[in-house]
């Protein structure tokens, strides 16, 4: 799972083109139509005719690093918001109208960008056309829903941070790792912002950045695309475009010595997260830092689960990561959680132990190879399901260009063992690390 | 990736879990050659030529419902073990082959059955049946691996603990089951972990681990004659030892209303509250499945979402389950909620269970329901990983594989009357057990919520 490991993120912004329609026509299995509105909304088709079924996705220009300090969230907010309904289509009746047929849907929100997406029968995509168009411009966001919505990411958030002890660790690494890149801030928001976000914060976001310009359309599986073109550019066609999205975003500076936090919190285990910053995937280091996480981390073959779970003994799981689709750099990262009894300072030592032995003579041929074996073979198999196959297009669009995705693996057959050490050497130094460390507390006696 | 969650905040996880149902259009059955082999094993094949890829999905009777209590975790570490060594390889010399293709392959214990898969590109397929036969034939369970495991399951449920989730479904479980098997934690307590000694694992795995007891499904890139080509050739001289018969208890709940909290410092409540429920075979499951649908099973189709979520913003997420097995079942509806809301929310599951044994569904909502349990079916077996393991399970319960055409017709044959029949059956507002981890003092739980 190297590609997508750790955060999905990115953003690529659907530039405000004016190509004539239809650039591209491309039928055969496998192959991607593309074609840009007069408006500027990009669409991309993947068509596979081994499936009965399709995927349907839009994907904004929209996520956390667009916010501002102070309402962190509101991107996330704003995505349970559109499932709200507009004049045509009341609350929650998009998604009982896909069910209705059989499909599901559903949203996420990154840090670089916004998605949304339905699966169904292909017969059945003029409902998504015709309902995405709709709330791209016509969302109601009633001032008491919105509240109300409030309260359910509130309560997300207690589940997924506030109540989970890593994830906590999670967060205060990116707190400290970015000082001054949003990267620093959870999708989620911090809670106290989620208190502030009005009505009128999401509106003007929304009218902002939901416009076609800034937003694009990824279909996959069984599907005609002249058919399903007529009704994109019938129902999309006619969104007027936006200003034009002028971001941005602040750079981080080089970090210049290691960076340490601590979360003590009620826990079983102790547990460390140790990131590197590292570059994203438009870079060509990024294949020697994908290949360097398989060798430690990629099964129990790998370094890390040889020497510190298998050998040592001395850790309960701990891998390494690599977050590369990212608009802008993000982190390479090692991990562990400590056997009962074991100090995490062991851990953590461990880990840093392998990147060393790396550093000191490259991984063998074979290592290296097993390596490239794996993320191509994942590669293969992923596009098994539709939805990995639009979200793969997706995130490479959304970083910069979909066509990465097909050179891809060529990218990474590239890679040498003396690449693979050229690369830790030069990234994962300490002095650009931030650690995180949970220490766990022990505020109750369980009943 | 562990601890390690993708930065993305979907808006719900509640939308696929429509546990209970299987739905099966006619129009997407699927090609499924059936073969028993002469030693017994029960072969099921399906060609899948889109990708250069093959999928192969073992269950083996030898979940633990065939261990006893006082070997607690015996049948989950035989099924870990498989891959920890062999007569043939030692357990780096598996991982390392197997990894060095791209391949996976891997094993791990169940109540009901034990799951073993492989998935190779297609030009290792013969290295991955070797492998996999190799593993599940032979296994040696060496002295230091079993030390190993153990103290890794020992602090995996250690680690388990500090999910308020598990916590409140491993009280849950115990609760509804009792002694019976499925009242326990599959990988075991660290106590029975320390009494089970190599000869438990040899001997459960002579015992248990034979063909006439094994389900295996083979989907890809790989014709049916080749398929049972290899399966003969990788698993044909595996002999039929003689197994005793298992003689295992259905699960007998009682009903009762029982509290069990647990006092942590947390910022939510993690609510499961429910009693026993069905087995898989009952003849009642397609009505259940409609009716918990509507109820709880749904997502945002649900009751329980759109109350307790959509119109009072109490949880992120809330659903309820029968989940039936082989020789019982229970039927649970879980959430999380702030510790303030703890007791609005479980009030309002009980109006809501209430309500549905007092009134009939609307025509909408039971429409609605059978258009998604059998409209749903092609995405329950998208990918070849799915399709394998669908087919272990239909042969495993018995469905038949005329099920796959016969589903839609079970579902659409659901009547109203059935649906309130059904729901005053099998739901019970007075007797259940309520499990709430949570800041108890903050949570201040009620004594009645009627």
């Amino acid at each position: 799972m190297v590609l997508l490991a750790g955060l999905l993120a990115l953003c690529g912004p659907a530039s405000a083109g004016e190509e004539a329609a239809g650039t591209e026509t491309v039928r055969a299995d496998g192959a991607v139509y593309e074609e840009t509105l007069p408006n500027g909304m990009q669409v991309f088709i993947i068509t596979d005719r081994s499936t009965p079924l399709a995927v349907f996705e839009v994907w904004y220009n929209a996520g956390s690093i667009h916010e501002k300090p102070g309402k962190t969230g509101l991107s996330h907010l704003l995505e349970h918001m559109m499932f709200k309904g507009t004049p045509s289509h009341g609350a929650g009746s998009f998604s009982k109208m896909i069910k209705r047929v059989g499909g599901i849907d559903n949203a996420g929100t990154g840090k670089d960008y916004a998605f949304y997406f339905q699966k169904l029968a292909p017969d059945r995509l003029s409902l998504s056309v015709e309902m995405e168009a709709d709330r791209m411009s016509n969302l109601i966001m009633d001032p008491q829903e919105t509240l109300s919505e409030r309260n359910v990411v509130m309560e997300e958030r207690r589940m997924r941070y506030d109540d989970d002890p890593q994830n906590l660790v999670y967060e205060e690494v990116m707190a400290a790792a970015f000082k001054n890149h949003p990267y620093r801030w959870p999708t989620i928001g911090w809670m106290s912002d989620l208190k502030t976000i009005t009505h009128e914060d999401l509106l003007t976001y929304y009218r902002t950045r939901y416009v076609p310009n800034n937003a694009f359309i990824v279909a996959a599986g069984n599907i005609d695309v002249d058919s399903l073109m007529a009704l994109i550019r019938k129902d999309f066609g006619r969104i007027p475009s936006g200003d034009p999205v002028r971001d941005s975003i602040p750079e981080e500076p080089e970090q210049l010595g290691e960076r340490r936090v601590f979360v003590r919190k009620e826990a079983e285990l102790p547990y460390v997260f140790s990131a590197y910053k590292a570059p994203n995937i438009l870079d060509e280091d990024s294949y020697a830092l994908d290949v360097l996480s398989s060798v430690l981390s990629d099964g129990k073959s790998a370094r890390i689960y040889k020497s510190l779970i298998d050998k040592k003994q001395i850790a309960l799981s701990a891998g390494a990561g690599y977050s590369s689709i990212q608009k802008y750099p993000h982190l390479f990262y090692l991990y562990g959680t400590a056997m009962p009894g074991r100090p995490i300072e062991d851990v953590e030592k461990a880990l840093y132990e392998e990147v060393e032995n790396i550093k000191e003579e490259p991984p063998s041929e074979r290592e290296v190879q097993k390596a490239k074996n794996q993320i191509e073979s994942d590669f293969i198999m992923h596009q098994d399901n539709v939805y990995y196959q639009a979200m793969m297009l997706a995130l490479f669009q959304m970083v910069g260009d979909w066509t990465l995705r097909d050179r891809y693996i060529d990218g990474i057959r590239r890679v040498t063992p003396a690449d693979v050490q050229r690369v830790a050497k030069k990234y994962l130094v300490e002095d650009t690390r931030t650690v995180g460390v949970l220490i766990p507390v022990k505020n109750r006696e369980a009943q | 990736m562990n601890g390690i969650r993708p930065g993305i905040t979907g808006i719900t996880a509640a939308v696929l879990l429509f546990l209970l149902s299987c739905a099966v259009p006619r129009s997407y059955a699927l090609d499924v050659k059936r073969t028993v082999l002469e030693n017994g094993l029960v072969l099921l094949t399906v060609e899948r030529h889109n990708l250069p890829m093959v999928r192969v999905s073992v269950g083996i009777n030898a979940g633990s419902l065939h261990e006893g209590a006082d070997k607690a975790g015996l049948a989950s570490l035989a099924a870990g073990l498989l891959t920890e060594g062999t007569k043939n390889r030692t357990a780096q010399q598996i991982s390392e082959e197997i990894e060095f293709v791209g391949g996976e392959l891997g094993a791990s214990g169940g109540d009901d059955y034990v799951t073993a898969g492989l998935s190779v590109l297609k030009k290792d397929t013969a290295l991955g049946l070797n492998l996999l036969s190799d593993i599940i034939l032979n296994p040696l369970f060496p002295e230091p691996e079993i030390g190993k495991m153990k103290e890794r399951i020992k602090g995996a449920l250690r680690a388990k603990e500090e999910s308020p989730g598990y916590v409140a479904s491993r009280i849950f479980r115990s609760e509804i089951f009792g002694s019976h098997p499925y009242g326990r934690v599959v990988m075991g307590t660290p106590e029975t972990l320390d009494s089970i000694t190599r000869e438990d694992l040899v001997s459960f795995h002579r015992d248990h681990y034979v063909p006439a007891q094994t389900i295996m499904a083979v989907v890809g890139d790989i014709t049916h004659a080749e398929a049972e080509a290899l399966i003969r050739e990788y698993f044909g001289t595996w002999h039929q030892a003689d197994a005793a018969a298992p003689d295992i208890p259905v699960a007998t709940t009682t009903k009762r209303r029982k509290t069990v909290t647990v006092d942590k410092d947390l910022t939510q409540a993690t609510i499961i509250l429910g009693h026993g429920g069905i087995s898989r075979g009952a003849p009642d499951y397609y009505a259940v499945s409609v009716m918990n649908y509507i109820l709880g099973g749904g997502g945002f189709a649900s009751r329980l979402m759109q109350n307790i979520r959509e119109e009072k913003g109490l949880v992120y997420d809330i659903s309820s389950v029968f989940s039936a097995d082989r020789y019982g079942g229970s039927f649970e509806v879980s959430l999380q909620t702030s510790n303030e809301t703890a007791n609005r929310a479980i009030g309002e599951i009980l109006r809501e269970v209430q309500l549905m044994q007092h009134a009939p569904v609307s025509d909408q909502e039971l429409s609605d329901a059978k258009s998604f349990l059998t409209g749903s079916f092609p995405m329950r077996i998208e990918t070849s990983a799915r399709i394998a393991g669908f087919l272990v399970a239909v042969e495993y319960y018995g469905l038949g594989l005329e099920y796959i055409d016969e589903y839609a017709d079970y579902i659409n044959s659901v009547s109203k009357e059935d649906v309130l029949r059904v729901a005053r059956t099998y739901l019970d507002a007075d007797k259940y057990v309520l499990v709430v981890v949570a800041d108890q003092d903050k949570a201040a739980l009620q004594e009645e919520y009627r």
